[in-house]
């Protein structure tokens, strides 16, 4: 079986727990405005004129964002990590784009690494049907699921997407006991509203079992590759919040009872 | 720290580097005298000669007790005031003008010392130094291939050393060596020996040596007494008079407190570095495994505080850091920079019963690092599986602080590399790493770098037929034209050829030079320190140690890699180009082939991102070096050894190489260790670290890898506790040694500006740490865009 992907980083240290190693998948359901990697959205494998430079002078060369990888030799890759994995607690994460858009792919992918017992994790929107989460919880060990925006209407502006089966689903592995990890980015004047906040705060507090959220600051480094990769972007003009508040938001989700991290 | 070290230390930092004539006067004066056979009758050997030369020099040598300091004792007559070794190697007035006027790493010297230099010392040694003699002796052969930038020769300039101390003379004062003397010449006397008669010359000297450094520590007794009778402060006054007890019992004696032991060290050190001009200075090891019995012992019973001892430590770190390299001549001194004489401090590591040797004392140690920020001594850690993380996690946490230090090595790696090569475990777990990176058993070894080894140089010579393409002097042998190659396997078996031809070459020098030491330039003092030369009755540089190794150091294994990947990937696989156009590509320096050279560096595969088509040949290459070399007899007896490390050398090799396929352009740097070329590694440390790791580095004895991050690698305790992970998994791997380079190419760049504002901005260089501002432009532009890449 294969699958498409756009870029594996090796020495991924802020994916999970220790030394990880992240694959990307490639297409996204959603397309939330501040989205890091917008050359991740489109399903298929895209063309762009990549510029190098050398000595002053610039080399065009086209490129492709995305390939087609078969399970057994993108296991290769993972498990080639596998002395750093076992050392640090560390292992494989799944992000993107969206792993749960390619749920067979994941799935095999996944299992084979477990098999061989290497620690997964998968940074996901939650974007899928009920069946694919339940099916993909047997071979995910930790999930770092977003949440962004509790008015349905809000989520559908901002990313695309509506948001109720992103709930339903997280309902879901909190009632299974999954391992969630909670990822909130706090995207000036999008999703640190006051009424969104306190809207997160309020279903985040009715979980039963998740007690732990990341909080993840914006910042503008995408520009250049909205700019490269000839996508729109629409916060081109939007500031990262200082750090004072990033530590305010913290204490407000401490005070709820969650264990936060800055920037995961 | 305290006002009276931060005085020290400022003391040291600023203090001018000059270039002192002392020691050449009181050489050429004992020679020109005739003092040595004024005292006998008969001829004196040439060991005992130099022993008289050695306690002449320490007779009559100025002394300098700093203001307020704890441990005295400077080579010079004053702090960096750093002397001449002309028997070994002799200044030309060209020489004093250079080292005088270069814009960094200058050495002042003044008119007076030129005259004297110019009336007296010229004159005198003038084909007598070593360096004379080995030059005279070299067949042209050899000459041809140095001159080509083929090899270096470390003991042209400097007398070999390359040896550590062990914990004998933490144990024993000098009385008791002298007893173990007189032990062994009544043991030759008896023996049917041929050499017996040698042999108890050599150990009159040694004896005459030990003579000599007590009376140098009794000098400073009896100039410390003077200075206690004028001291006004009873505080200072009671330090003087304790600091004079202390001289006068060791080193004869073994030092029985945290104080002596210091003190002690410190004249053996002096010893060490005033018998000859010995390679990597020399260094006390296993600092905190010799020193924990004595703090132990005066912490239970109250005669030192932590306080007291850390006050030590760092007025011992400064007497390193008064001690520059000695001055270099000839290109070398127009090149050389560095003042760093490479002391490497090793901490943690194993205890010889095979258990964890982490101590209290080894943490008080690395705060001292910390703090001290200076360039000399050198520190790293050994990292052993059995080391706690908590030391490991303290280290990273100083090399963030960005001046490189410490480095981290293996501790079962290099336990295992000195078993490989027939150590006992015993001596292979009291051992460690020195100078750069290099292996060896510390206080029992003489394991000598003879020279750096030009992988990438010979292969351009393969791809010229024999034939050196900046001079089209044939210098080596013909392995046929690369043209008519059909696949890299030839090139390969070509290639070893030439490295067989060269190697061989290098090692008839060695031989040579060897001979010349062990014949002419004996070092009776350094033969009291490191075993078993007394028991022997051999000097240090005849063999005398109980184990002898010469190494040849490899050069830009990640360069030769690209460079035999590209061929691989451009002209047999993919036929991107031919051979032909790709030589002509080279020789024009890519004028005019632009669009080529980005192929070559952007779209072909290179070496330190874990891709087995392109490591393979950094095996290949590493294997063809190593059996090259490897285990050839020495003519001290010994065997010979390979080891990775470049120090600045991957400069100076590239300024010798044209454009090379890999896309770099002529006289450009080369890659350094075993590090993968500048900007080459696109997939991060990991993937760097397991590229460095197919190599067999059990078969060296040291392997270099310099990783740069940025500071943001060490924002919190759970980003350093990765960083420890990271480290472990590479020594897991068998990996020897890693660094860490944590500095942006913004200041660097504000430094390169306005070196005025970044005079205490220390970075790693390549095995060492360095001044940027002492670094050339060239390197300093070379360091600034591997920092560039790793930011991105």
């Amino acid at each position: 079986m294969e699958g498409i992907i756009f870029d594996i980083k090796h020495f991924a240290v802020h994916d999970g727990p220790g030394i990880r190693q992240t694959i990307f998948f490639k297409g996204c359901p959603l397309n939330c405005w501040w989205c890091h990697n917008p050359e991740s959205q489109a399903a298929n494998p895209e063309k762009f004129v990549k510029i190098n430079k050398l000595d002053g002078k610039e080399f065009r060369k086209k490129i492709t964002v995305g390939y087609k990888i078969a399970v057994n030799e993108l296991f290769k890759i993972i498990s080639g990590d596998q002395v750093f994995f076992e050392e640090s607690g560390g292992g494989v994460t799944f992000s993107g784009g969206e792993p749960l858009m390619q749920a067979d792919f994941l799935y095999e992918i996944a299992k084979l690494c477990k098999q061989n017992n290497i620690h997964t994790c998968i940074d996901t929107t939650g974007y899928a049907s009920e069946k694919t989460i339940k099916k993909i919880t047997e071979v995910i060990d930790v999930f770092l699921y977003d949440i962004k925006l509790i008015d349905n209407e809000l989520h559908k502006k901002y990313t695309g997407a509506p948001v109720t089966g992103i709930i339903r689903n997280l309902k879901c592995l909190d009632q299974n006991k999954k391992n969630v990890v909670l990822r909130f980015p706090v995207i000036p004047g999008i999703t640190n509203t006051e009424k969104n906040l306190s809207e997160i705060k309020s279903f985040i507090k009715s979980l039963k079992n998740i007690n732990q959220i990341d909080i993840l600051p914006y910042h503008n480094i995408s520009n250049g590759k909205y700019e490269r990769f000839k996508k729109e972007n629409k916060m081109s003009s939007a500031q990262a919040l200082p750090d004072k508040d990033m530590n305010i938001l913290k204490a407000e989700f401490e005070s709820i009872g969650f264990n936060v991290s800055i920037g995961g | 720290m305290n006002t009276r070290i931060k005085k020290l230390r400022n003391q040291s930092l600023t203090a001018v580097t000059k270039l002192s004539p002392e020691r050449a006067i009181l050489l050429t004066e004992f020679y020109k005298k005739d003092i040595a056979n004024q005292v006998s009758s008969r001829q004196l050997s040439g060991p005992v000669k130099r022993a008289m030369t050695f306690k002449y020099i320490l007779e009559n040598k100025k002394n300098c007790i700093n203001e307020n300091e704890l441990i005295v004792g400077e080579r010079g007559p004053a702090p960096k005031e750093t002397p001449t070794y002309p028997e070994v190697s002799l200044h030309s007035i060209q020489d004093l003008d250079i080292l005088d006027t270069r814009p960094k790493v200058w050495f002042r010297v003044d008119n007076e010392t030129k005259e004297i230099y110019e009336k007296e010392i010229i004159p005198f040694w003038k084909g007598k130094s070593q360096r004379d003699k080995i030059f005279a002796q070299l067949p042209d052969e050899w000459k041809a291939a140095y001159e080509a930038g083929i090899f270096t020769e470390f003991q042209e300039q400097r007398a070999p050393g390359h040896t550590v101390a062990g914990k004998k003379i933490f144990q024993k004062g000098m009385l008791d060596l002298k007893k173990e003397i007189q032990e062994s010449i009544a043991k030759h006397k008896s023996s049917n020996d041929s050499k017996a008669l040698a042999k108890i010359e050599e150990l009159k000297a040694m004896d005459i040596a030990a003579n000599a450094i007590i009376v140098c520590a009794e000098r400073h007794a009896d100039e410390l007494n003077i200075l206690a009778d004028h001291e006004k402060d009873e505080n200072r006054k009671a330090e003087l008079i304790e600091m004079a007890r202390i001289c006068r019992k060791v080193p004869a004696n073994a030092p029985e407190t945290f104080h002596e032991m210091l003190q002690h060290y410190w004249f053996i050190h002096l010893g060490v570095i005033t018998e000859v001009n010995p390679w990597d200075s020399f260094n006390p090891g296993r600092l905190d495994q010799h020193l924990y019995p004595f703090y132990k012992q005066e912490i239970e019973n109250g005669s030192l505080t932590k306080e007291k001892a850390t006050e030590l430590l760092q007025a011992f770190w400064i007497k390193f850091n008064n001690h520059p390299s000695p001055p270099k001549m000839g290109v070398t001194a127009l090149e050389s920079n560095t003042y760093t004489d490479f002391s490497l401090i090793n901490l943690g590591g194993l205890k010889e019963d095979g258990s964890d040797a982490v101590n209290e004392l080894t943490y008080i140690l690395l705060d001292v690092i910390e703090e001290m920020r200076i360039l000399q001594p050198g520190s790293m850690v050994q990292i052993s599986k059995k080391n706690p993380d908590s030391f490991v996690q303290r280290a990273i946490k100083i090399s963030k602080s960005g001046f490189g230090q410490p480095s981290f090595f293996n501790t079962e790696a290099i336990v295992k590399e000195l078993i490989n090569q027939g150590k006992t475990i015993t001596d292979a777990r009291n051992g460690g790493a020195s100078g750069c990176v290099e292996t060896g058993a510390f206080g029992t070894e003489s394991y000598i770098l003879t020279g750096y080894f030009n992988l990438n140089k010979i292969l351009e010579i393969t791809l010229h037929n024999g034939t050196d393409p900046r001079t089209d002097k044939k210098i080596g042998i013909k392995t046929g034209d690369p043209r008519s190659f059909k696949n890299i396997d030839e090139l390969l078996e070509a290639y070893k050829k030439q490295v067989n031809y060269f190697a061989n070459i290098k090692l008839k020098g060695n031989n040579i030079i060897e001979k010349l030491y062990a014949e002419q330039l004996p070092v009776p003092f350094l033969s009291l320190i490191i075993e078993d030369c007394i028991s022997n009755g051999v000097d240090y540089n005849a063999g005398g140690a109980r184990y002898n190794t010469s190494y040849v150091q490899g050069v830009g294994l990640g360069s030769i890699t690209d460079n035999l990947a590209s061929i691989k990937y451009n002209v047999f696989d993919h036929k991107n180009i031919t051979m032909d156009e790709l030589l002509k590509a080279t020789e024009a320096n890519f004028e005019g082939y632009d669009q080529l050279r980005h192929d070559l560096i952007y779209e072909t595969p290179k070496y330190g991102n874990d891709d087995d088509y392109v490591d393979m040949h950094a095996v290949d290459v590493f294997n063809i070096f190593y059996d090259a070399i490897n285990n050839k007899p020495t003519y001290r007896g010994g065997k010979l050894r390979i080891n990775m490390l470049p120090t600045t050398s991957h400069v100076y090799f590239g300024s010798v190489i044209n454009a090379t396929p890999d896309g770099r352009k002529a006289f450009e740097p080369l890659s350094e260790g075993i590090s993968p070329f500048q900007g080459a590694d696109k997939k991060g440390p990991t993937a760097v670290l397991k590229s460095a790791a197919k190599i067999d580095h059990i078969k060296t004895g040291g392997t270099l890898l310099n990783q740069k991050f940025s500071p943001s690698f060490f924002k919190d305790d759970q980003s350093i506790t990765k960083l420890s992970h990271l480290v472990r998994s590479y020594f897991k791997m068998d990996g020897h040694h890693i660094q860490f380079n944590v500095v942006n190419a913004k200041t660097l760049r504000d430094a390169q500006k306005h070196p005025e504002k970044h005079t205490d901005l220390i970075v790693r260089v390549a095995g060492y740490s360095d001044y940027f501002n002492d670094l050339g432009e060239d390197l300093q532009n070379e360091i600034i865009r591997r920092t560039e890449h790793e930011s991105i």
